[in-house]
């Protein structure tokens, strides 16, 4: 599809470096595309540990019914600060990490558009992350809320850091916000000569339309946060019915933000996917043009079902029907894509490393949550269903084995160009069979209990759901543990390995691997022609 | 990177960038709007169970008395607020246009003068509209003195045009205690004197 000519690649690391700042300076004062996406892969996986270290204490203290470890309110601290690290540190954070390496190889763009603003963006993510987790030791402690923060919870009830987590989520969003202008900008001006729009990546194409959902979303929930500091902290009432306001409120306010969020973390999966699936399957994608529109149609109907995360607030009966036909509607779209991946794995010829292995998981599984959320979607279904460990389930199969196994498998695909050598493959097919297994024993057993009625966000249980839990938390310990054979893995890639060449995958296309692996600290300094 | 822009890849570069950065700030603002926006919009559809909060008045209504509609009450008092609040009676059945009288009774169990407001709610939620009330508390702050109680009025009819579909009308008051709110805005009034 695309072809380049020869441009000068002799220019090496060294060459451009050495007036760069060394050490720890080099990697603060970096506005180097690269470093940043280093920066931020390495953030986002150690938030992913540090959230997965609550997801742990949280299946800890269920393992059996009754309260052992924690004390409730502290369980509650857990379950809300899992999320939020989860949602906004762990895979955000990789997916602009992704971004960032990626996209400007991928349009032969010589770095992002505005290098000083992508250290920023990057550097203020520490910041809003070390205040979230400092308001755990707080007196009375941190966000306990839930990562919905909905009201009057996070207002009239909630601890006094709740202003540090107003204060952190304002950070996090301008640093997403900045990355979102950066990748359209880079997207719209820096493409090479010849990189039309419909020949680009799909990976390029999803995080344009993620950006500007960013750039739709996030400061509505900018705004969210600010009611709640006003209300909590300053006497308006947004949100509190003695002063006029309504709590109700809060959750269309949320929601607006809440569900195209949930695309925001799954589309750029998407890009992944329909990346690897070809290169393993030695064809073109099946239906770019069908991807393209597919997504632009999800992200746009993603505004109009934001309310079927509320059909148990008493709305009346026409809006429940119109939101649950709205949320159906959406995975149209999501089965054109699904469709076209198999459709690409038709009659090629497969096959199995790593990535690709995490690509196939990724399309069974995520599947499997997208039928889950079509049950959620059937209003007097969800009546029954919301709020208990089913919707967790649903959750859980969208963005661990939806979004983590997407990220995943990107990191395989990728490793070679970044570090210039070759993981250890073995070690990465036991981080899959490992990972795998224990991720379905893990959150599978939940539609179970969800459909038994077990209530989510609480620490304690009946005692019929006592065998099931133990099951679902065997798997969690197994998946938490599974996750460090990945960064066994990662170090040992960064140390050392077998060489890789440009290109390591013979079916990969794109102008990523027309460099040399690793790719050299300054690519397409004059652009390449793309024909 | 940006010296090999050429300068009007910059100019393009800036464009854009302004023109994303109002983005933002319009959703900004977008999200605030929100809150009138759904006000107005539930208002109009009349879908989410308010109540007007000024009195309706009672002209020129036929009592439909070949329908009976039963009205329920329910009460309920903010947490850590120390009052007894409830209706004097529980369920009423009523034709559409009679104007009925019924109180409800508060109580101060506290040893401080405490104010309250009362917050209504109609189920189902399209039936609010046709609840109108001529008189009632919750139009009104409330005072209670300690230890004191005292019969709220409330007068209210049920509009004949209400939806056939309609048989049975909750209302719930919910009361919150706004003593400190008082005080703080009494305070600040007497500052600005
Ligand atoms: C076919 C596509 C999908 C449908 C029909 C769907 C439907 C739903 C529904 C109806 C709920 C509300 C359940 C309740 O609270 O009672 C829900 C919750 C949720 N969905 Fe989905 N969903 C879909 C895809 C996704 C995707 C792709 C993601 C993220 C990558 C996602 C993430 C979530 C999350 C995080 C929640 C729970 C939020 C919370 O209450 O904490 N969903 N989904
Ligand atoms: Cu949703």
């Amino acid at each position: 599809m695309m072809s380049t000519t020869t441009q000068d690649q002799s220019i090496t690391h060294d060459d451009h470096h050495h007036d760069a700042p060394k050490g720890i300076m080099r990697w603060l004062l970096t506005t180097n595309h690269k470093d940043i996406g280093t920066l931020y892969l390495w953030f986002s996986f150690i938030m992913f540990l540090t959230g997965g270290a609550m997801a742990m204490v949280i299946r800890a203290e269920l393992f059996q019914p009754g309260l052992q470890l924690v004390e409730p309110n502290f369980f509650n601290q857990m379950t809300t600060v899992h999320g939020l690290i989860m949602v906004f540190g762990a895979v955000m954070p990789a997916f602009t990490g992704l971004a960032n390496w990626l996209i400007p190889m991928m349009i032969g763009a010589p770095d992002m558009a505005l290098p000083r603003m992508n250290n920023w963006s990057f550097w203020i993510l520490p910041f809003a992350f070390t205040i979230l987790l400092s308001s755990l030791f707080m007196e009375g402690g941190g966000p306990n809320f839930g990562w919905t923060f909905y009201a009057p919870l996070s207002t009239t009830y909630s601890p006094d850091s709740t202003a540090l987590f107003v204060f952190s989520i304002h950070i996090m969003g301008i640093s997403s916000i900045m990355g979102a202008i950066n990748v359209i900008v880079t997207i719209v001006n820096l493409r090479a000569p010849g990189m039309t729009w419909m020949k680009l990546p799909m990976f390029v194409w999803t995080w344009l339309i993620t950006a500007f959902l960013l750039i739709a979303v996030m400061p509505v929930l900018a705004g969210a946060v600010t009611m709640v500091l006003t209300d909590k902290f300053f006497g308006t009432s947004f949100f509190e019915a003695a002063g006029g306001g309504d709590p109700v409120m809060f959750q269309h306010i949320f929601w607006f933000f809440g569900h195209p969020e949930v695309y925001i973390m799954i589309l750029p999966s998407f890009g992944i996917i329909s990346a690897i699936v070809p290169a393993f399957s030695r064809k073109p994608l099946f239906g770019y043009s069908s991807m393209v529109y597919a997504t632009a149609s999800i992200a746009i109907l993603s505004f109009l079902v934001w309310a079927h995360h509320m059909f148990t607030t008493g709305m009346p009966v026409f809006a429940e029907l119109f939101f649950m036909y709205c949320t159906m509607l959406i995975s149209v779209p999501t089965g054109v894509k699904v469709f076209n991946w198999v459709a690409t794995m038709w009659r090629g010829s497969l096959s199995f490393e790593t990535p690709m292995l995490f690509a196939v998981a990724f399309i069974v599984l995520f599947t499997i949550g997208g039928f889950s959320g079509l049950m959620l979607a059937i209003t007097p279904a969800d009546f029954q269903y919301h709020d208990t460990y089913f919707v967790v389930a649903h959750f859980h199969y969208v963005l661990v084995t939806g979004a983590i196994f997407s990220i995943m498998a990107a990191a395989y695909y990728w490793l070679p160009k970044w570090t210039g050598h070759m993981y250890n493959e073995r070690l990465g097919q036991w981080h899959f069979w490992c990972s795998v297994i224990s991720v379905n024993v893990l959150f599978f057993p939940m539609h179970f209990l969800g459909l038994a009625g077990m209530p989510r966000r609480i620490p304690d249980y009946s005692i019929q759901f006592a065998d099931v839990n133990q099951i679902v938390s065997i798997g969690g310990f197994a998946f938490g543990l599974s996750q460090l054979i990945f960064l066994v893995l990662v170090i040992k890639c960064i140390r050392g390995g077998e060489k890789a060449p440009a290109k390591p995958w013979e079916g990969s296309e794109g102008l990523e691997w027309t460099l040399p692996s690793p790719a050299p600290y300054h690519s397409f300094t004059t652009p390449p022609e793309v024909k | 990177m940006t010296n090999h822009h050429q300068p009007d890849k910059l100019k393009s570069n800036h464009k854009l960038i302004s023109m994303l950065v109002m983005g933002c700030i319009g959703m900004f603002g977008f999200g605030f709007a929100l809150v009138p926006l759904y006000d107005v919009l539930c208002d109009k559809l009349g879908i989410n169970g308010k109540t007007a909060n000024t009195a309706s008045s009672y002209q020129a209504i036929t009592i439909d008395t070949s329908r009976i509609v039963t009205v329920e009450f329910i009460s309920q008092v903010q947490t850590g607020m120390p009052w007894k609040f409830e209706p004097q009676t529980k369920r009423l059945e009523v034709h559409p246009g009679e104007l009925i009288h019924t109180v409800f009774l508060a109580r101060n169990v506290s040893d401080r003068a405490t104010v309250g407001q009362a917050i209504p709610s109609v189920s189902p939620g399209q039936g609010a509209a046709y609840f109108n009330k001529t008189e009632c508390f919750c139009f009104n702050q409330q005072h209670l003195a300690a230890s004191t109680s005292a019969e709220l009025p409330l007068i209210f009819f049920v509009d004949p045009q209400l939806p056939e579909s309609i048989h049975t009308l909750t209302l719930s008051y919910t009361l919150y205690d706004i003593t400190d709110k008082q005080l703080a805005s009494a305070i600040e009034q007497g500052a600005a004197k």
